[in-house]
């Protein structure tokens, strides 16, 4: 079961743990989680996925990395987004080292390249329960 | 040589099907499966004390109880398994490690995939489900997928496999046809097994170039076809195999491995963990790749094959569109592969999608392919790959 936004795509719903990421995307601020020992991590969790220590902090990833493999999904295989297919889908190496994956926009599918530049961006959504605002992470060649 | 502690004595095969008009309960499933391994192997249900399963959709929960009862078994080994398409690989090992350590004799290890009876209120058209089946279950409340890899559209299996492709093909310059290769070579095989749903539909190159992108660089033809269908085995310990009717196939060398769910924290794309669990069954069977007599390579797309190729050590990392065009991968080639037509050929039933690769290794073992028969077949190797290259479980079986 997931939430979906008013034009019927599913969208994510933050828990304890995740909601500084999704507050901070609000904001336009990429949130990931650095662990003293070993290192930033990406998506959010409630323990180090290296060490299971919990003395992380929050801090704020630049939103640059590199376009690790990408694929154009023709058919939209997630039945909430058929309708919004083709689009590009892209696992990013962030500047900080964890991947993120995100749908790829702002460019034509012939101009996408592995390993080139791209960065961060959020695109915000009503969701049909009427809650408030979710963004969704995406990426676009960066500049 | 390996192992000599556990083998494969009986098999059952459903032929597949697009549409599957007799429904049946899964607990009822595994009784026809359970009849039919009995008549397969020559041995009788007392013998049975153990068995192993996937989903019990009637009883989710203290679900191997539930078959027990069905089963009318006293059972000392009764397990689930949640291995994805690897399942039937896991659960292979599991038998035999749990008869090598004593705990039983004789084990069932079932994995039916067909429609059960409808609920009246189904039928009615009510009855919303909760879960789409193409979220594999990660869009449960709090799953990491919901929050990141749903919201993106990385969802079911196909783009992620599509990615991996994209990466291979970015970094060694491998070619479409190289990979379209591998359906048709597949394809070709299935004229030879008369259960395969593309029985009697041989396909070529230029075919599978045609057909349409579903998720670049993959094309329809390189891509299962979902079917009902059912398959299990029975795995026994030495002392039984002795009183079963055909050529024992042991499992001499088995490994498992796994390090993320999805694609996005595979650690290396075009680095699975099917590299520990291959050499780890290799090690355990004191045989190498180049000793195999035939290769059962999951085959959920032609990326899968030819990367698993790699992986499990047949050919190095990048040399796997070389080894593709080089060899002959039909059943009477000089690389037999999948030699019943892999899942591309036959169809791919749920998670009895990878027991047809195990199935058809212990045909080859007992010289029971017909049609597709390898003139010499000792050594198998059998892989099974669940999720997005995922969960890697390694089989090496051995006649003797």
């Amino acid at each position: 079961m997931v939430r979906l936004a008013r034009d019927g795509r599913s969208l994510p719903e933050p828990t304890e743990v995740s909601r500084p990421f999704f507050e901070g995307a609000l904001e336009g601020r990429f949130m990931i989680q650095r662990c003293p020992r070993d290192g930033a991590f990406f998506y959010p969790r409630a323990r180090c996925p290296h060490c299971w220590r919990d003395d992380w902090t929050w801090v704020q990833a630049c939103g640059r990395g590199t376009l690790y493999s990408f694929t154009i999904d023709r058919l939209g295989h997630d039945p909430t987004k058929a309708a919004l297919a083709p689009f590009a889908i892209a696992i990013v190496t962030l500047e900080e080292g964890p991947r993120a994956v995100g749908q790829l926009v702002g460019c034509d599918f012939g101009q996408i390249r592995t390993g080139m530049a791209v960065e961060a961006v959020f695109e915000v959504f009503e969701p049909q329960d009427g809650g408030g605002p979710v963004p969704v992470l995406r990426f676009r060649p960066a500049p | 040589m390996g192992k000599r502690a556990a083998a494969i004595v009986g098999v059952s095969e459903w032929k597949p099907a697009r549409r599957w008009d007799q429904p049946l309960f899964d607990l009822d499933a595994f009784a026809r499966l359970g009849a039919e391994l009995i008549d397969d192997s020559g041995l009788e249900p007392g013998d049975i004390d153990g068995f192993v399963v996937n989903a019990v959709r009637e009883a989710p929960m203290l679900a191997p109880s539930g078959v027990a009862e069905h089963l009318g078994l006293r059972s000392r080994f009764n397990e689930r398994v949640d291995l994805g398409g690897a399942s039937a690989c896991g659960m292979v090992w599991r038998a035999a490690a749990a008869i090598e350590a004593g705990v039983c004799q004789a084990v069932l290890v079932m994995c039916p995939s067909i429609p059960r009876p409808q609920h009246p209120g189904e039928a009615a058209g009510g009855a919303a489900t909760s879960s789409r089946p193409i979220y594999l279950g990660s869009d449960a409340w709090g799953s990491p997928q919901a929050q990141f890899e749903i919201p993106a559209g990385l969802v079911g299996a196909t783009p992620s496999y599509a990615m991996v492709a994209r990466l291979y093909m970015d970094r060694f310059g491998l070619e479409e046809a190289t990979l379209a290769k591998i359906a048709v070579a597949q394809r070709h095989n299935a004229q030879a097994n008369p259960d395969a749903i593309f029985h009697g539909r041989p396909i070529t190159v230029e075919d599978v170039m045609a057909s349409p992108m579903i998720a670049d660089p993959l094309k329809r033809l390189e891509v299962v076809m979902p079917v009902f269908g059912g398959a299990a085995v029975l795995v026994t310990s030495a002392e039984v195999a002795r009183r079963a009717k055909h050529r024992p196939a042991w499992v001499a060398g088995f490994g498992e491995e796994m390090t993320h769910r999805s694609l996005t924290a595979m650690p290396d794309l075009l680095h699975s963990p099917l590299c520990g669990s291959a050499a780890r069954a290799f090690q355990m069977a004191g045989a190498t790749p180049g000793a195999m007599d035939t290769a059962q390579i999951y085959d959920c797309y032609t990326i899968t094959v030819l990367r698993s190729l790699e992986d499990a050590g047949f050919c190095k990392l990048g040399q796997g569109g070389d080894f593709v065009r080089e060899r002959d991968l039909r059943h009477d080639g000089d690389f037999p592969l999948n030699t019943n037509g892999g899942q591309l050929g036959f169809g791919q039933a749920g998670v009895a999608g990878g027991m047809t690769h195990v199935i058809e290794a212990v045909r080859q073992i007992q010289g029971r392919a017909g049609d597709r028969q390898l003139r010499r077949c000792d050594l198998a190797f059998v892989n099974g790959n669940g999720g997005m290259m995922s969960e890697q479980v390694s089989l090496v079986l051995e006649g003797a």
